[in-house]
């Protein structure tokens, strides 16, 4: 009945999705602009010079300069660290700790599986923001209490995210031909049901990275993120929020930069999403 | 007169030609076997007579439906045409009927896109040809839906919605392939009286010789694409002219040769005893949720050598039975012993040395392998089992000596799974099987999803594996021609409990229990027919 001829050895050749092609060229543009501005940027992000303050754009000033003579386009600059750091890591920290909590509660099942996921639930039902302002009421504003909230969120996505899949994968005869190699669940988890979740991990992750983005912006917005000296997108914008009459460049470019980020990161992670998906299917 | 009459029709999609010259017709009341392996280009042609082609196929040749041309006809000839004057039934009665609309306005849909009826007409007509397929008003009222009906009355169902216009041509494209044999043999004898009330012509395409040689009144067989051979159906066991519709023939009731015999003296190798496993019973709001036990007090046990057969109809708790052998469930009383060591109480290193000797093959070519890894890596999977894991140096060879032992060549090893056929892939998964070298191996519909010539080549290699390395061999399958041909013993399963079990051949020849004798009678025979007029030829 189905002894179809085997699928050619040689994949069709892989498109590109367009949406991937232009997110990659944002997302790399934003990346590269939080490296170059370690080695360097136009002007000292903490000299203040009264003379040139509130400069419209200008050659000397391409982003112009706020209320205290500082450059905005370097300001931006270094912005971009503190917002991808802090993305970044609260990825890192939703999925190193989400992932595996996902996988377990597919390879156990039970009260392990019952206790995760209402403990998924407990966290998704309290308030983000709520949780930010608790954190920084105990430890204090800064970037990395911005971390620790936003990567508290990103944990029961990924552990969503990866059980739902792994439950698919754990009925697959593939799963059961492990078994009767007599692998435990734990090895079965690392060697067959993670490489398998992978892509989808890896668009989530991208999706993520974009939320967190918004997400630091957010805080600092309220100022419960990275504190002043250190440039942030955030807080760039709060500042700006009462002379954006005479000086609309102040909230028009961090606003720009978040916009091209997330739009980059959204783009990535929707493009990755359409590569993945038909060669998931032809897999099967 | 005939219904349907197609001359000279050859398709290709690119530059790949799919059907060349086939021409067949179908007189009223008749019913024409369309036989062939995947990929012969059997259901491509029935999709062409409704013209259903895929978007890149360029069609030559004629077809005539009543007289009336209908290739290189226009959509909107096509459409009427289509539910009209051919209906059509596919394999699948789950995706095939619509899961949010009740089986009453799924019938009436057809009607009322043809015929300039009310609804409630048409709802009348649906209840009608509902009647008729053996769906009665009392039990089966227009307002349910496919999921609250069982996989046999779905496909009565899907056979509605094709007739409920009188077609001049029914189209069953392996309508019965995912049924039951019981079930089967009932939607058969269904299509049959169909045809013979209405008199509209039937193609039952199928890849089982069996079936056709059951229902059919002529049979047609196609090879890649041509139509090698037609004959009336009494010819398929008096010796059909094209020697490739003989070794379908051959190889759908071929038999391996055995050399070797079951020790029946020796101790068993797998020892079932008293076996229940049961699910549900979990505690509920009040007392505990009633359990439902898929497998009953089920013993049996294996011989050295010796190959037995465990059939029974889906739903029966054979798939269930065969996980609880193999530990993967655990079961809620009884004993499983695999050369006298008990597998259901062994955990850790003993249960990995115990798993060494009872190995598994299962039923889907496709989905057994992990796609991201390499044959290698997959055969070599079971080595996790041995206490002393060979060299990746003596791994490796071990792995290309197993991959030659179930003939495929050693490069295959550097290969990924979905490079192979569905044959070859199930090569793969005897190696895998094979590799710790176990005492027994338990084979889930391990042949069911087969072509009859690769079938036939993995039984063959199933049979000389067996005599060369003294295997034991527990075939679970729904597929009682399989059983037939390469089992010592017989086990029977229904409800969960084994109800009759023996010799293989005196069970065939003379079933005791009333669910064996009427499994046997509905099964399609084509080793009885075959029999019966090498007699009356000879």
């Amino acid at each position: 009945m189905t002894d179809a001829p085997a699928i050619p050895v040689a994949r069709p050749r892989v498109r590109w999705p367009l949406s991937l092609i232009v997110g990659v060229v944002l997302t790399a543009v934003v990346v590269l602009t939080a490296l170059i501005a370690f080695i360097w940027t136009p002007y000292d992000v903490e000299a203040v010079n009264i003379a040139a303050k509130l400069t419209a754009p200008n050659a000397a000033h391409p982003f112009g300069t706020d209320h205290f003579g500082r450059d905005v386009l370097s300001m931006i600059m270094v912005g971009a660290q503190n917002s991808l750091a802090v993305a970044l890591v609260a990825v890192g920290i939703g999925a190193g700790i989400g992932v595996p909590l996902g996988l377990t509660a597919a390879a156990r099942g039970g009260w392990i599986d019952e206790l995760v996921m209402r403990g998924n639930d407990l966290i998704f039902a309290f308030p983000a923001l709520l949780l930010a302002v608790m954190i920084t009421a105990v430890f204090g504003p800064g970037a990395i209490n911005a971390i620790i909230a936003i990567g508290l969120f990103n944990i029961p996505v990924f552990t969503r995210v990866a059980r739902g899949a792994a439950m698919g994968l754990w009925t697959r005869e593939y799963v059961l031909a492990a078994r009767t190699a007599g692998k435990s669940k734990t090895l079965i988890s690392v060697q067959h049901i993670l490489p398998n979740l992978m892509s989808l991990l890896v668009v989530q992750a991208a999706i993520q990275f974009a939320v967190g983005i918004v997400a630091e912006a957010g805080l600092s917005y309220v100022g419960l993120g990275a504190q002043p000296p250190m440039p942030s997108w955030g807080r760039m914008l709060a500042e700006a929020q009462t002379m954006i009459g005479f000086a609309p460049w102040l909230a028009i470019m961090p606003g720009l930069a978040i916009f091209v980020t997330v739009l980059g990161l959204s783009l990535t992670g929707d493009g990755l999403r359409d590569l993945f998906d038909p060669r998931v299917r032809r897999e099967r | 007169m005939t219904v349907l009459d197609i001359r000279d029709l050859s398709l290709s999609i690119g530059a790949t030609p799919i059907l060349k010259k086939v021409s067949l017709s179908v007189a009223p009341g008749e019913i024409l076997g369309l036989v062939g392996e995947s990929g012969s280009g059997k259901s491509m042609t029935a999709l062409a007579v409704l013209g259903l082609t895929p978007p890149r196929a360029t069609m030559a040749g004629e077809i005539q439906l009543n007289g009336q041309l209908i290739s290189g006809a226009s959509d909107a000839v096509l459409q009427k045409v289509r539910g009209r004057d051919v209906g059509i039934i596919f394999q699948e009665p789950m995706t095939a009927l619509n899961p949010v609309m009740t089986i009453g306005d799924q019938v009436a849909e057809t009607v009322r896109l043809h015929k300039k009826v009310s609804r409630k007409e048409a709802l009348a007509v649906a209840r009608a040809v509902l009647d008729r397929v053996g769906l009665p008003a009392e039990r089966f009222p227009l307002s349910r839906y496919p999921h609250e009906l069982s996989g046999g009355q779905r496909q009565r169902v899907a056979i509605a919605i094709a007739i409920a216009l009188t077609p001049k041509l029914l189209i069953a494209d392996e309508a019965t392939t995912a049924l039951d044999v019981t079930t089967q043999a009932q939607v058969l004898d269904l299509l049959k009286q169909l045809v013979r009330e209405d008199g509209m012509g039937l193609i039952l395409i199928t890849h089982d010789l069996a079936v056709v040689a059951e229902t059919a009144d002529r049979v047609a067989v196609m090879k890649a694409g041509e139509l090698v051979e037609e004959a009336p159906v009494a010819r398929i066991g008096a010796g059909m002219a094209h020697p490739y519709s003989q070794r379908l023939l051959a190889n759908a009731t071929h038999a391996p040769v055995r050399r070797s015999q079951p020790q029946a003296e020796a101790a068993p190798v797998l020892q079932v005893e008293g076996l229940v496993r049961e699910y549900g019973g979990a505690p509920a709001l009040f007392g505990k949720s009633k359990a439902f036990r898929a497998v009953d007090q089920v013993s049996l046990s294996i011989q050295p050598g010796e190959s037995v057969g465990l059939v029974g109809e889906s739903g029966c708790g054979k798939s269930t039975l065969l996980r609880a052998i193999l530990a993967l469930e655990t079961p809620q009383g009884g004993r499983v012993r695999v050369k006298d060591r008990d597998i259901t109480a062994a955990r850790g290193a003993a249960l990995k040395s115990i798993r060494r000797d009872i190995q598994v093959v299962f039923q889907d070519p496709y989905g057994s392998f992990d796609p991201r890894w390499k044959v290698s890596d997959l055969v070599a999977e079971n080595f996790h089992l041995l206490d002393a894991r060979p060299t990746p140096l003596e791994a490796r060879r071990r792995i290309d000596q197993m991959l030659e032992q179930v003939g495929l060549p050693a490069s295959a090893a550097d290969r990924y799974p979905h490079e192979f056929s569905g044959g070859q892939r199930q090569r793969i998964a005897i190696a895998r099987a094979l590799i710790t070298e176990p005492s027994v191996i338990c084979l889930d519909e391990a042949v069911s999803a087969l072509d009859v010539s690769v079938r036939a080549q993995v039984l063959d290699l199933l049979a000389d594996l067996s005599d060369r390395l003294g295997l034991s061999y527990l075939f679970v399958t729904h597929d009682l021609t399989v059983v037939r041909t390469v089992t010592d013993r017989l086990l029977v399963m229904q409800a969960g409990k084994i109800v009759e079990q023996g010799d293989t051949v005196a069970v065939f020849a003379a079933p005791s229990h009333p669910y064996t004798q009427k499994l046997l009678a509905a099964t399609p025979d084509l080793v009885r027919n075959h029999a019966l007029e090498k007699e009356i030829v000879g």
